[in-house]
């Protein structure tokens, strides 16, 4: 029974001998029971939350939406994405994301094509300089004093700057840069390009697979980093969407707040179009998890590959 | 590098140089990224209050090292956390060999549709955020949630309870949230296993009429082993590191005490209350622990590959 599960499905079943009993199935059953209700406990919050912020508003404040969606509108959604502070935490998201991800890129493989050059000035104690950082922490409250130092507290730069600390990504490139053959990089250097056209034309080329594995990674925990924003900044100009969803959930008076600052968008008369501080909480938790859902898909693909390549390095 | 003696400078020195110049940027940000903070060590030796220059403020030698086990105030707040801390984290620890089986489990499946839906939609968790997972168990647990929507509609309860205030088994609470975010994702590295293991094999002892648990257990369970050791075994250098995000988002005035960690103690006292000194040098244990115990792990783990892999 359980050969069937693993690959070569079909050659192997017509191989199969034994015929399935009803112990089997049960057991087939049983299995599939309990991996279906731990797959139910993983989606169905998400999907409560969902069918809360498309029904009838009035329904949804009297805890009346459990299982399906009803009266349904999309006005929270619309009138949520105007509220003063979420159109900039918005752009804070994004904004961190696709540079936070980029720096990321830079730094993890520029620096890991150098290092693949044996003729690297004191290669082995630069190299380790770098990875040696894998072991140790100064520790939150270092940082934090030497960030003030450098003037980046407070300042968007912290969300991008300290991404240049990757020694796992840029063992990852350097090891998958090794493993290319070596005579593409050899009839380039023999036709006397120098060290950046030779990273920026063969190199990166030959390392996409590797850098798009990064780049994903990178991206989704840019999207999701919040204690970034908790620990080194003050300024509410800086909040990205994941702090300002925690500031909602956490603090009861953040709402009234909103109420006080948007008077137009909780100024409704009709009770089922009326945002309450449960749909707002809702919605916001909603428009923050539909990145990583969309890209999920898409670079579900690279995670088996990307924790192999970590676990083959060692 | 290593045939390098005192000769002229050969061009191949000098690319290796250029190179250098070329890392440069990169370097000098790792310096201060990752060596710099560690000159803030020196705060812990002082008295040191926020807003004053460090110089001015008071010497007081090794002070706030020896304050967590002779305060008494300190000293009650610090067995607390530790015992968090060490509680929540052999939890996790106890509970590490769950993916192994989460992955057995999954690959019983004869339906590779089926197999591919829970894999999917298990992982997902892992790649949202803190914050993310704190909203799912807040719509489902919290006064307005849907177990009290259900609870008062069904009349077992009058009014309705924020079930994320009560502090009961804060410990436990905190390895469910854990397992429902890590366990899908946990799997995979066993599952890319399984598939790697030679289908001979269970040919072989399917002729010599195993059943499907007497495969499981001899011939899975053995290939799975060594993965095992090796996560638990890094494991070990963790084993004071909780991170902050969980432990914030689902900490209020009823839980706090319950599953304040070290980390989460560190940033309260440091940047919350501005005890920068006090906190440093608590950070600084634990750096300290954690260094000795990643070795300790490090050499564990090379030895246990070393003989048990091949």
């Amino acid at each position: 029974m359980a050969l069937k599960s693993r690959g070569k499905e079909k050659e192997l079943e017509s191989r199969m001998v034994r015929k399935l009993t009803v112990g089997d199935h049960l057991v087939n059953a049983f299995i599939m029971f309990i991996f279906g209700l731990f797959m139910i406990a993983c989606i169905f919050p998400f999907y409560y939350i969902f069918i809360n912020t498309i029904s009838d508003n009035s329904l949804v404040i009297t805890g009346r939406i459990n299982l399906l969606p009803r009266g349904i509108h999309f006005s929270n959604y619309t009138k949520v994405l105007t509220l003063k502070e979420l159109p900039h935490a918005t752009f804070i998201s994004v904004m961190r994301t696709l540079l936070g991800t980029l720096f990321t890129l830079i730094c993890a493989s520029f620096p890991a094509y150098c290092f693949s050059r044996q003729e690297y000035w004191h290669r082995t104690i630069f190299y380790r300089f770098v990875i040696i950082t894998m072991y140790f922490s100064a520790g939150v409250i270092p940082i934090f004093l030497t960030y003030r130092m450098l003037h980046i507290y407070d300042n968007f730069l912290v969300y991008i700057l300290p991404c240049c600390v990757t020694p796992f990504n840029l063992i990852l490139v350097k090891t998958y840069i090794e493993s290319l053959p070596a005579s593409l990089e050899e009839s380039a250097e023999i036709d006397g390009a120098g060290y950046i056209v030779r990273f920026t034309s063969i190199v990166i080329p030959l390392c996409k697979p590797i850098l798009a594995t990064i780049a994903v990674f990178s991206a989704v925990g840019q999207w999701n980093n919040w204690m970034d924003t908790v620990l080194y900044t003050k300024d509410k100009r800086l909040q990205s969407l994941q702090y300002v969803l925690y500031r909602y959930l956490k603090e009861a008076n953040t709402l009234a707040e909103i109420a006080r600052e948007n008077p137009e968008a909780m100024a409704e008369t009709d009770p089922s179009t009326l945002l309450s501080p449960l749909t707002v909480k809702y919605t916001v938790c909603i428009v923050t998890i539909v990145p990583v859902l969309l890209v999920y898909p898409f670079f579900q693909r690279y995670f088996v590959k990307g924790m192999m390549i970590g676990a083959v390095k060692g | 590098m290593a045939v390098r003696t005192k000769r002229k400078k050969t061009p191949r020195d000098q690319a290796g140089f250029r190179l250098f110049l070329l890392s440069l940027p990169f370097l000098v940000g790792i310096f201060v990224f990752s060596y710099l903070p560690l000159t803030g060590w020196v705060y812990s030796f002082f008295n040191y209050k926020p807003g004053k220059a460090l110089l001015d403020c008071e010497f007081v030698g090794w002070k706030w090292f020896i304050a967590p086990f002779s305060n008494p105030v300190l000293r009650g707040q610090f067995a607390r956390v530790m015992s968090n801390t060490l509680g929540i984290n052999l939890l996790y620890m106890a509970t590490m060999i769950f993916p192994m089986f989460f992955a057995m489990f999954l690959m019983e499946i004869p339906f590779t549709g089926y197999r591919k839906l829970v894999q999917t939609l298990t992982t997902i968790p892992n790649f949202i955020s803190w914050v993310l997972a704190y909203a799912a168990f807040f719509a489902l647990f919290s006064t307005e949630g849907l177990l009290n929507n259900l609870l008062v509609g069904a009349n077992l309860l009058k009014t309705p309870v924020n079930f994320l205030m009560n502090a009961d088994h804060m410990w436990l609470k905190m390895l469910a949230y854990h397992l429902w975010k890590g366990l899908g994702w946990g799997a995979i590295i066993y599952i890319s296993a399984i598939t790697s293991i030679d289908q001979e094999i269970y040919e072989a002892v399917a002729i010599d009429g195993a059943g499907r648990f007497q495969k499981m257990w001899y011939i899975t369970m053995p290939h799975l082993m060594p993965t095992f050791f090796v996560m638990l075994i890094l494991q070990i250098g963790n084993i004071i590191n909780n991170g902050i995000d969980q432990y914030l988002v689902f900490s209020n005035a009823m839980t706090q005490d319950a599953i304040e960690v070290l980390d989460l103690y560190v940033y309260r006292y440091g940047l919350q209350q501005g005890n920068i000194s006090y906190a440093t040098a608590v950070g600084m244990w634990k750096s300290l622990v954690s260094v000795i115990l990643v070795l300790i792990g490090n050499n564990l783990s090379k030895k246990i590959r070393g003989s048990s892999i091949f």
